[in-house]
């Protein structure tokens, strides 16, 4: 009795280990497929802001937020995070390379994050994605105006912030649950 | 019923002679976490204790850390955790990503991700009181790393 209860055990553990690496697969051919789009789609728009990519990903994760959508929201992720490592660093003035690499690298892991846990964990990553997104647009400049938000309640009263193209507030760390939290702390203008 | 038990104690047996590698190594690393930042005695315990079995480059291997199918399955926490993070090699991490890596290890450990529960049920001295948490999450908020 003792015996088979043990390899029930075994077999389990060895099932459990197989599934999550082909998940983990599965996670990386999705990124490889939007990484594809992506590129095609950045020489399509040649001469627009280098932002432009980032900014659309990002507000396409906010966006999913807002509408309690996990699903979207992971995929906007990935493509995030695609559209963060085609940014060409080079082309920035050299003393802010540096910054500009950890932002870059910092942003890129929330939006891998995003790509593959469930929709709190994708909001926590979010929230201070949003701040390093911010800092970007300090050093490469925006392509549109962006509202710099912030709701007091989130994390047990610690507050959190985004960003939105509106000034109206839709908030994505709440979603339908406190969609009115929030307001306007900063104009970031082009 | 015998035959199938004689199975699968030689198959119990001959999985011990599959390889899994050690997480160990002899150097102290000059870029590690306990080694760089100031914290009391207590919290550095508490970290050790309750972390750096899968988010450092030395594992203090339990009796059945080598036993397969369990080292397996630890050499797995392994390698996810220290992918996740390192304490190890964490002053390697630039300034914003140290930042990034305490804001998540506060978040876990307030939201009793970490340490995993699996780990938990081997190790009950890895489990923090709530006083516990209370003062790792109040130390890892002090930190700001620039
Ligand atoms: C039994 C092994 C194990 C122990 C012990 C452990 N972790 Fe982890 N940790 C993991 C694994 C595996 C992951 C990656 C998968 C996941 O997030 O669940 C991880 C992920 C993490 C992450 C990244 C989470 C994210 O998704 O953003 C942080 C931060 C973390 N651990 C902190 C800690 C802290 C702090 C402790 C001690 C209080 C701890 N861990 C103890 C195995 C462990």
């Amino acid at each position: 009795m003792k015996t088979t209860l043990l390899t029930i055990g075994l077999a389990l553990t060895i099932i459990s280990c197989n599934n999550s690496k082909t998940e983990k697969r599965a996670a990386e051919t999705t990124n490889e497929t939007t990484a594809k789009a992506e590129n095609t789609a950045a020489s399509d728009q040649e001469g627009g802001k280098a932002i432009t990519p980032i900014i659309d990903a990002y507000l396409a994760v906010k966006n999913a937020l807002v509408n309690d959508n996990q699903e979207e929201a992971a995929k906007s992720g990935a493509t995030l995070a695609t559209a963060l490592a085609s940014l060409d660093i080079s082309q920035f003035d050299v003393d802010k390379q540096t910054e500009l690499q950890e932002i870059v690298e910092v942003a890129k892991n929330h939006g891998e994050h995003i790509s593959k846990s469930e929709i709190e964990h994708q909001r926590e990553h979010f929230e201070a994605m949003s701040q390093d997104i911010k800092d970007l647009t300090a050093i490469v400049g925006t392509d549109r105006t962006l509202y710099h938000q912030y709701c007091p309640m989130y994390n047990d009263n610690k507050g959190g912030m985004w960003l939105s193209t509106s000034e109206e507030i839709k908030n994505p760390l709440f979603g339908a649950k406190m969609m009115k939290c929030g307001k306007v702390q900063e104009i970031i203008s082009l | 019923m015998k035959k199938a038990a004689i199975i699968i104690l030689i198959l119990g047996i001959g999985i011990q002679f599959i390889p899994v590698p050690k997480n160990q190594t002899e150097k102290v690393s000059e870029a590690d976490f306990l080694q760089t930042m100031e914290a009391t005695i207590p919290i550095q315990n508490m970290i050790k204790a309750s972390c750096y079995d899968c988010h450092s480059n030395n594992t203090n291997y339990p009796w059945y850390g080598r036993v397969r199918p369990f080292a397996w399955l630890l050499q797995q926490h392994i390698d996810e955790g220290k992918d996740e993070l390192n304490f190890s090699t964490f002053q390697e991490y630039s300034g914003r990503m140290q930042r990034e890596k305490i804001r998540s290890m506060i978040s876990q450990i307030s939201d009793g991700e970490m340490p995993l529960k699996e780990y938990l049920w081997m190790h009950p001295e890895a489990e923090m009181t709530k006083e516990e948490k209370e003062q790792l999450i109040e130390y890892l908020e002090k930190l700001n790393p620039q």
